[in-house]
């Protein structure tokens, strides 16, 4: 029996009748065809399938799509309109100019981790940061270009706001 | 990995929840965060055939001060506990624990209420709701009642709630001046839960004797307990690095059998148990006495 849920994803309104058992991010890749957040483990260690719910880090692959209706969903293909400068949000561009990503697969949800926490802590130090992503695993960069990504997010970030 | 299908109920207040509950009984899971339901379901080793989400029923997500306590809402997240400034003032113990739960995305998710009724041997707030002397809130369509943390918690995965019952609330002290309290944990490293963890919560009296102390323990055995031994040994005593380390030493009283798994041996974690409690304790009294620690 089907069921009809209404979210905004990336700013856009969405409603589908889905299978109450549907994970969040089978919704988001399958249906939606917004495949940029990545399945990982599927067993809510490695952080690959992180969005933003109500502007909250998640693990998509530990959410039925029906715990999202009438939520607020931001995935990596939504993130560059709310850095708000026309171009990539300053954290994807802070991965792009310090080598944050090697293969490429945690990126998106490291990405999204690391914009939680400079919503809430502009200013992060080095621990905090690592602390921050402790949910996401990567298998490439050892996470230095990583924490350094998001550093150099936080320095654009305070830059643009003066 | 998909859970089996099943029926969805999202209801919009804790009375239709628990009429929802009575009627389709054993067959029904409540669903709260889903952190620890759904990847049960995701490996098929939970399969109901009707899932209650409660997770819609803001009227269960608060945390307030009420006749000299804090009462939290089970749906409070542990993101929730963690920055609550009144439980930082008053209660810092919650927060401490909270910041010890899984990563950012686990504790955005996960809920107080079900992490207690979920009585997972190896999940933190169980050790921080016996050193607190918690009280615990279950409801059904036939009332209220209140259950002390040191009878909630019953076996492995087994908590004291009747069928048709929901956990509502938690009631924590308000703790009284020259307390101090820690929670100290031995992360299993892949999944991050505790493969022991240790609640501490000290009363310092005049002359820096132990006025009041309570240990609660998570991970060691099958379900969380209270080291009342621990307790005893230092009730009284005026307090001192010597007097905790003795005191530990019974962190692991005979009639708890320690786990055993892949990860750590009865033995690894009785010794770890002692190392944990007393470095709980040391953290807890270094507080007491106003050192930050
Ligand atoms: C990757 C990962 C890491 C984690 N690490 C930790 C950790 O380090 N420490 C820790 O403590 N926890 C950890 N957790 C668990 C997490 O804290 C869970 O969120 C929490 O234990 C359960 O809360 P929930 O709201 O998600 O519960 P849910 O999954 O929604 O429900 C949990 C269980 O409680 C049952 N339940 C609900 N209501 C009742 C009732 N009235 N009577 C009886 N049973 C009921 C549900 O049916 C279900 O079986 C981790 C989880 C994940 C996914
Ligand atoms: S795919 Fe969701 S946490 Fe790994
Ligand atoms: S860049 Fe390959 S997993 Fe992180």
């Amino acid at each position: 029996m089907g069921v009809v849920i209404q979210m905004r994803v990336n700013g856009k309104t969405q409603q589908h009748e889905v299978e109450p058992r549907l994970l969040l991010v089978h919704y988001l890749r399958d249906v939606l065809g917004l495949t940029g957040t990545h399945i990982g483990c599927e067993t809510s260690i490695c952080g690959a399938c992180t969005v933003l719910l109500g502007g909250k880090a998640v693990k998509s692959c530990t959410l039925l799509a029906v715990q999202a209706d009438g939520a607020d969903v931001v995935t990596i293909e939504g993130l560059a309109a709310l850095g708000g400068n026309g171009g990539l949000h300053p954290v994807q561009e802070g991965f792009w100019e310090k080598h944050g990503l090697q293969c490429g697969y945690c990126t998106p949800g490291m990405i999204l981790a690391a914009v939680e926490l400079l919503q809430t802590n502009p200013k992060p130090k080095e621990e905090e940061i690592r602390r921050a992503i402790a949910g996401n695993l990567c298998r490439c960069t050892g996470y230095q270009h990583i924490v350094d990504a998001v550093q150099y997010a936080a320095r654009k970030m305070a830059a643009a706001k003066r | 990995m998909i859970p089996a299908a099943f029926e969805y109920h999202a209801p919009k207040s804790l009375e239709e929840a628990l009429r929802l509950l009575s009627r389709h009984g054993n067959e029904a899971k409540i669903l709260a965060g889903g952190h620890s339901l759904l990847p049960l379901m995701k490996l098929r080793l939970a399969a109901p055939r009707c899932v209650i989400d409660i997770g819609r029923i803001q009227a269960l997500r608060y945390i307030r001060e009420e006749n000299g306590r804090i009462a939290i809402g089970a749906l409070t997240t542990h993101t929730e506990v963690l920055e609550s400034p009144l439980l930082r003032a008053k209660c810092p113990l919650l927060p401490q624990t909270a910041w010890e739960i899984g990563d950012v995305q686990v504790r955005n998710r996960g809920t107080v209420g079900w992490s207690l009724a979920h009585a997972d041997p190896a999940a933190d707030y169980p050790a921080a709701v016996l050193a607190l002397d918690a009280e615990l809130v279950a409801a059904s369509v036939h009332g209220t009642r209140t259950l002390r943390a040191m009878e909630f918690f019953v076996d492995m995965l087994t908590a004291a709630l009747l069928p048709g019952e929901i956990l509502t609330e938690v009631r924590v002290p308000i703790l009284p001046p020259r307390t101090g309290t820690a929670y100290r944990k031995l992360h299993q490293p892949a999944s991050g839960y505790a493969l022991v963890g240790a609640a501490a919560c000290l009363t310092l009296g005049p002359g820096g004797i132990v006025e009041r102390v309570a240990v609660g323990l998570t991970g060691v055995g099958p379900k969380a307990y209270r080291a009342v031994a621990v307790e005893k040994a230092l009730a009284g005593k005026k307090a001192s690095e010597k007097l905790l380390t003795g005191a530990a030493r019974h962190a692991v009283p005979e009639h708890v059998e320690p786990l055993s798994d892949l990860q750590a041996s009865a033995e690894y974690r009785t010794a770890m148990a002692v190392v944990f409690v007393r470095r709980a304790l040391e953290s807890a009294l270094a507080r007491a006495q106003g050192k930050p620690r």
